[in-house]
Order: C-alpha cells, then structure tokens, then sequence
C-alpha cells in the first residue's frame, strides 16, 4: 500500500500527542510500518502545534510535506487555514470550528480571519464540527479532540471495533469510557 | 509558612509503570526514539543512568525510570550527570548519561579529559541535537564537539537503529576503551517507529582494578594518554570502514549520496533509485569505506543537517563531492528539499495562507505572568535564563531582556553592575527558576556573594522542571526513581551562603509583590526574592473559582489584557471574555480591573 499521510495540527495543550497514540496504534495492530512525529517541549506552550502519522507498508521520512496530506485533523479553524496547504487535492479536512485568538490577536497586532470554514470549503473537502459544544454535553470538554478523531476515522480503513479497542488500550484507565463515547459521537456524526 | 501554602511534595510526577519484562523475542512494538534509546540502554545491560532535563532528550530518562534493572537520576546539571556515569563506568558497569546538545557544553570538561582517561564498564553519553531550533537556544552540532574531544559518534536513522546503536555503542566503548556519544535529533528522538524488542544482556560487572597511569588525569598520565587517544583514533578509522553499521547501498550510480541519521531518511524519499552510503559511525570517518564508495559513482553528494562535518573532511582527502554549496546549514531538511538541490527538479509547494502567527507564551493561571505583570508596571528590566520563563520576553510582557544559557540570569546582572555601577541596576533583576537555580544558579549567586554584588535576583520557584514537561529536582523532594528524598531548601540555602534579604512571596500576591521588589532594588545590599507557587500544570487540579466578565461594566479599556492571559480576548464590541474552558482563575485579571467588571464565579 502506498504511505497514507495523517497531519493533525492545533494549539499547544489540545491533546494532538495523545490523539496521535491512537492512530500510531490503531495503524501498527493493523500491521502497517509507522512513524509520528510530534512536537515537545517550548512550542507546546500555547504555541502552532503539527505533529505526523505516515503508515503503509515502508515508511521513511516521518514527516509529511506539502501537498502530500490525505487526511488534515485541525483542533482550531485558524490552525486548519495555517496548513491547509499540507492537503492533495483528494485531501479531506476534519477541522473543529473552535476559535483561540493568537497572542497577536489578543493585543491587536494582528486580525484573527473572518469565513475561515467558507475559504477553507471553497477548496477543499471540509467536515467541520463544533466538539467543544458536543463534549460540554457529555461533561468533559477535554475529550473535543476525541470527537474530531471519531469524525476523522469515519474516513479511514479501520473499523469501528479496532478503533474502540485502540482507544481503550490508550487512554487512562478511568477514562476510557467518556472517551469511547466521545469517539462514537465524532465517528456518527457525518454518515 | 509558604511550604504549607501548597502541597508541594504530594504530586505524584512520574508516572511509573515498572515493565514487566518476559521473554521479548519477536515482540514489536511502537516507539519514540527516546523511548526507543532507553530501551537500548536496558538490553544493553546498563545499571547507571543520569540526565539533565532538556529537550529533546528528556523522555531518554523518563522510559529508563521504567526498568527497574537501572538505577537512573535527575543529577542538578549535565555535568555532574556525566561524573556520575563517568564514575559507574569506573567501578566497572556499563552506564549512560543523556542531555540535549547545550548540554553538552556544560558536560564538556568531564567529556574531554574522559576521552584521554577511556573506560571500564562502557560509557555512553546521548546527546540531543535540536536542527530548527524548535525548543534551544542555538542550532550547534554535536559532532563538531565530539570531533574536538575525540570521541567516536554513532548517528542512527530511526526508533530501531536508535536501540541497536546504543547497544552498538556500549560494545564499541569497551572495546576500544573509549566514551562513545549516540547523537540523535529532535526528529529522531520524538518520531515515533516500529521496534523489535530482544532480552536484555546481563552484562557482568568488570572488575575494578587501581590503575592511576589511566584513571588521574595528571598531566604526566595525560600526555602518555593522549597518544593512546591518537592511536584509538587511527585504529577505529581503518577498522570502521567494516563495521555493519556503515553500509553501501548500490543502485544507479550516476548518484552517490552519503548520508547518516535523519536524512537519510530523506535521500531515501526524494531519492530512492540513486546509491547510498549510509554512515552509522560520522566520527571518526571509515576512510577506506568513504574512498571506495567515492570511486564507485560519478557524481558523489553529502547530505547532512546542520555543519558540514562529513563533507569538510571528505574534500580534504581530495575527494569531488557537493554538499553545502546546495544544501543550507541550517534547521531540518525534507525530501522535497533534496529534490530541488539534487535532482534540480521543480518542486510545485502551494504558499501556506497569511494567518497571524501562533508563538508559544505562557499557560492561563501561569505564576510566571503574575510575576512579569508587577515587573512590567514597575518598569524594571529582567535579565532572563532558560525555562518557560524565558515567555516573558515576548508581547504582551516584554520584561526578560536577556537570555543566554542556564544560569547567566545573575552572572550577566552581576557584570552590568561591575561595567556600570550599582546605580544602573537599580531597575534590572534577575529571573531565573528553581531548576535552573538548582542547575548553575547557585553558582553565579555565590559569585554575587563573593564580589559583593548589590542585585536583585527573583527565584520563579514553581516546585518542578516546568518547559521540558515536569521533572523533579533537587529542591522538590523526590528522585527520578520516585522516592522521598531531602527537598533542599532554597531560601535556607541562600540565607546560608551569606545572603541577609532573603524574602518568600506568593508569586500571585501581586501587591506584597509589587512592594518587596521596589524594596528590595532600592537596597544597595543583594537580595534574593522567591515567588513561589506551583506550575499550574503541575498540580492538574481545577480551580475552585473562575473570572467572568460582566459585560454590563465593561469599560473596554484593555487593562485584563495587559498581562496577556491567553484565556481572555476581545469581542467584536471591544468588550472582554474569558474562555471558561481555559481560565484557572488566577485572579490576576480580577485585580487588574478597576471598574469590578469580573468577578470570581463558582466553577
């Protein structure tokens, strides 16, 4: 199989390393060579985060370049518009419609984008989401970025059960079941 | 009264799952290459293992901690962790110190006269490289340090080879009675790739033997030992051009390509039908291997991240080959990047949207903000060090003004006095956090002593290793391994060392604060302020309380944004709004507003 290239991209403290164990997980039980690359350290602070999953049957390079991307995660729509680009034509873009004003936003330096998911749509195969709402109904805003996993997974070639299974192996103990249910709200929601 | 403020020492931070470890052949599994480094040191059969945090090394120490077969620590600094495997080596075990690649620098005096002195048990340091600087404050490269010191590096190219290097690299200490440095970077260490596991070889202890010729670094020994370093030098170049580790890989010969480590990761993506010469061992260079490989194909390149330190040495044995004319020295390179420089080809990359830049900056209910937001209103420069603290230099704060490597925060306060009088450093403090403090702080605050420094230093104390993600230290009363241990008491420890002004402050308190700091900069005496309060990240509890804004008495006059809290912004009428979901109630903004417009609500 020719490498498939997962970029998940958002804010610094929003849950992309663990989002990424999933799918490293969920692409090595199905026998496929993996590589993630992630990001640690000062530009988790609240800054721009990426982090890559590369899988098929011969994995080099563990990132991903532009234009190479099959499925985009964005946990915050001005992060989906940062790295759009990253996306192939047949790219498809999961982004949760959530806006987290950048520093410079916050002082004025800078305006933060009107129509993001409209420009973003115009382009690309958009499925956008509001997971934060979705997750304050369950009780656990912590878990939004579970629900763009589900939407995200719904366009991969894993099945359900191997996903729920990956996600109870990876998350910690007390929460495997919010985070299940998380997952089925995302995974449901676009079919 | 402040100890008992918080529950500084009840936070459990490592989370210690011990490995049961069965028969692993034929296991796989998915690793981080630091994680992947650590297991390479368990079937290695190490049984020391010291560290520094620093990323990106520092998940090395944190996946040692999980095999109980190693002793493994945080030591204050690099260099003492690098005496401390230096040390196990000597007594006969096998021992590994990790530290990203400042680190080094500090570690550097034990690493040289340790290359002279060689080992008993193998000694292996891994040193982290941080090509596009994504979390240092400078882009060198290891191998131009090792080349200095004499020291043979291997570079693997992903998770597995970074497992096997490191075993590689213990066989290859003992048998040419050497250190050996495994240099990873922040690509490597955290890429995540399949590894198979093997069962760890029980290394038995060598027998320590006195033998001062080798082991006292006098310079009557040294000399003699410096011919033996010479002579391990040339022994490994004509004997590494053999080793497994460096391999040729032929295929169109038109195109050679040496390469190691990370891009060679990236020749095979851009480049997968020309020969490869994929070096394990960059230092010292199997001469014969390269010169084989040279006259093999007709047009030879040499792909390495960051200094040309392959390439410079290649050319000097009069050998044609291309590199840093095409290929630039700094930051990470990519695939689509060899295609342009080699292949020539022309790379469509589709412009990224003008968005407005994301840098990092400090956590909502940071205790560091707090601090800065009463330096910024006094108007008082900050000399600043290494840690999330460093966020203060950046808008909103714009406080720290300088920041040169662990510890400098005094040491440079110190020499703007000694230029300029203490006059001039009436509105300068040093900011610098209790790990760092911990790390080389100390020292500079005893040369302030000494020399009869009049600054003022603030200690950011928030009871951990905050930036490379929550270690413990010296002064929080817990070990790497997770046992009790005596938290060192860091205003006892100032008072100790002659220092009269010591003074504790909740770091959130911002009026006592405001009015110790004005205090104490006045003096013409040394004064050391500890703000102290947790990382907000570290005690993972929620807050009681949160702020909101009343939008009814908002006057939009941006006083709550002043100390740039990520968790407030502007809505489009120009009135604030705080984000519930980040807010850790702080307060900071409460008492900011003059005009009552937030209020503490119940969470």
């Amino acid at each position: 199989m020719a490498t498939k290239n997962i970029m998940i991209v958002g804010v610094g403290g929003q849950g992309t390393l663990l989002t990424s164990r999933i799918l490293g997980g969920i692409t090595m039980n199905a026998g496929y060579d993996v590589k993630l690359s992630e990001v640690h350290g000062m530009a988790q602070r609240g800054g721009s985060v990426v982090t890559f999953v590369r899988y098929g049957d011969k994995v080099t390079e563990p990132i991903v370049e532009v234009g190479q991307v099959d499925v985009l995660i964005a946990f915050e729509r001005l992060e989906a518009m940062r790295y759009s680009h990253f996306l192939k034509k047949t790219g498809i873009l999961i982004v949760n419609n959530q806006r987290i004003d950048p520093m410079p936003v916050v002082i004025g330096n800078a305006v933060y984008p009107e129509n993001i998911i409209e420009d973003l749509k115009k382009e690309h195969k958009v499925l956008s989401v509001d997971a934060m709402d979705e997750a304050k109904k369950l009780g656990n805003t912590k878990v939004f970025n579970i629900i763009v996993l589900g939407i995200a997974a719904a366009h991969m070639d894993f099945t359900k059960e191997d996903w729920l299974t990956v996600i109870e192996n990876t998350v910690p103990t007390k929460t495997i079941d919010i985070n299940k249910k998380a997952f089925l709200i995302g995974y449901e929601m676009h079919q | 009264m402040l100890y008992k403020m918080y529950n500084y020492h009840i936070v459990s931070r490592v989370k210690r799952k011990e490995r049961k470890e069965e028969s692993n052949m034929q296991k796989r599994e998915i690793m981080l290459g630091n994680e992947a480094i650590a297991r390479g040191a368990y079937e290695a059969g190490v049984k020391v293992s010291a560290a520094y945090p620093g990323t990106p090394s520092t998940e090395i120490s944190e996946n040692i901690v999980k095999y109980k077969e190693i002793y493994s620590e945080w030591s204050p600094n690099e260099k003492v962790a690098m005496e401390v495997a230096i040390g196990a080596s000597i007594s006969g075990v096998r021992a590994l110190a990790s530290m990203k690649h400042v680190g080094v620098n500090v570690a550097s005096d034990p690493l040289f006269t340790i290359s002279y002195a060689g080992v008993n048990g193998g000694l292996v340091l891994v040193a982290a490289d941080d090509p596009g600087l994504y979390s240092s404050q400078n882009e060198q490269d290891t191998r131009m340090v090792a080349r200095a010191a004499q020291v043979p590096v291997l570079e693997p190219s992903d998770s597995e080879e970074a497992k096997e290097f490191v075993k590689f690299a213990f066989d290859m200490s003992e048998k040419y009675d050497t250190p050996v440095i495994v240099r990873t970077t922040t690509r490597l260490s955290h890429s995540q790739g399949m590894v198979n596991l093997n069962d760890r070889i029980e290394v038995e202890d060598k027998p320590y033997v006195r033998n001062p010729e080798k082991n006292v670094m006098m310079p009557g020994n040294a000399k003699v030992r410096h011919l033996v370093v010479e002579a391990r030098t040339k022994q490994m170049i004509e004997e590494s051009s053999t080793f497994p580790i460096n391999r040729i890989e032929y295929n169109d010969k038109k195109i050679g390509v040496i390469t190691s480590g990370i891009p060679y990761q990236y020749v095979k993506e851009a480049l997968p039908e020309v020969s490869v010469l994929k070096l394990g061992v960059v230092n010292p260079l199997p001469r014969k291997l390269i010169e084989e490989f040279a006259t093999s194909v007709e047009n030879l390149y040499i792909v390495e991240e960051l200094d040309p330190v392959i390439e410079e040495q290649v050319k000097s044995w009069g050998i044609k080959a291309v590199g840093k004319e095409i290929l630039t020295v700094q930051g990470e390179y990519s695939a689509n990047l060899l295609r342009k420089a080699i292949k020539k080809e022309k790379v469509e990359i589709k412009q990224a949207a003008q968005v407005p830049n994301r840098p990092p900056i400090l956590c909502p209910g940071c205790p560091h903000r707090s601090v800065f937001s009463v330096l910024k209103k006094l108007g008082i420069h900050a000399a600043g060090d290494i840690g999330c603290y460093t966020l203060g230099a950046v808008a909103p704060l714009n406080v720290v003004d300088t920041t040169v490597c662990m510890g400098a925060s005094i040491s440079t306060l110190h020499g703007m006095e000694k230029a300029k009088g203490k006059e001039y450093i009436k509105n300068w403090v040093a900011v610098i956090g209790d790990s760092t403090f911990m790390h080389t702080g100390i020292n500079s605050l005893i040369n302030m002593v000494y020399n009869k420094g009049t600054g003022t230093v603030m200690i950011l104390d928030n009871s951990t290793t905050g930036m490379t993600g929550h270690q413990d230290h010296a002064a929080t009363g817990k070990t790497l391994m997770g046992e009790d241990t005596i938290a060192i008491n860091i205003p006892d420890l100032c008072r100790s060392i002659g220092i009269k002004n010591v003074i504790e402050v909740n770091a959130f308190d911002t009026n006592a604060l405001e009015g110790i700091v004005k205090e104490e900069v006045a003096k013409d005496e040394l004064s050391v302020i500890i703000a102290k309060a947790p990382c907000v990240l570290l005690t993972k509890k929620l807050s009681k309380t949160q702020c909101k804004v009343v939008s009814m008495k908002c006057k939009k006059c941006g006083m709550c944004l002043k100390p740039g809290c990520p968790a407030i912004t502007r809505k489009e009428d120009g009135v604030t709004v705080i984000n519930d979901t980040m807010c850790n109630g702080c307060n900071l903004c409460f008492e900011k507003c003059k005009f009552g417009a937030i209020e503490k609500v119940e969470r």
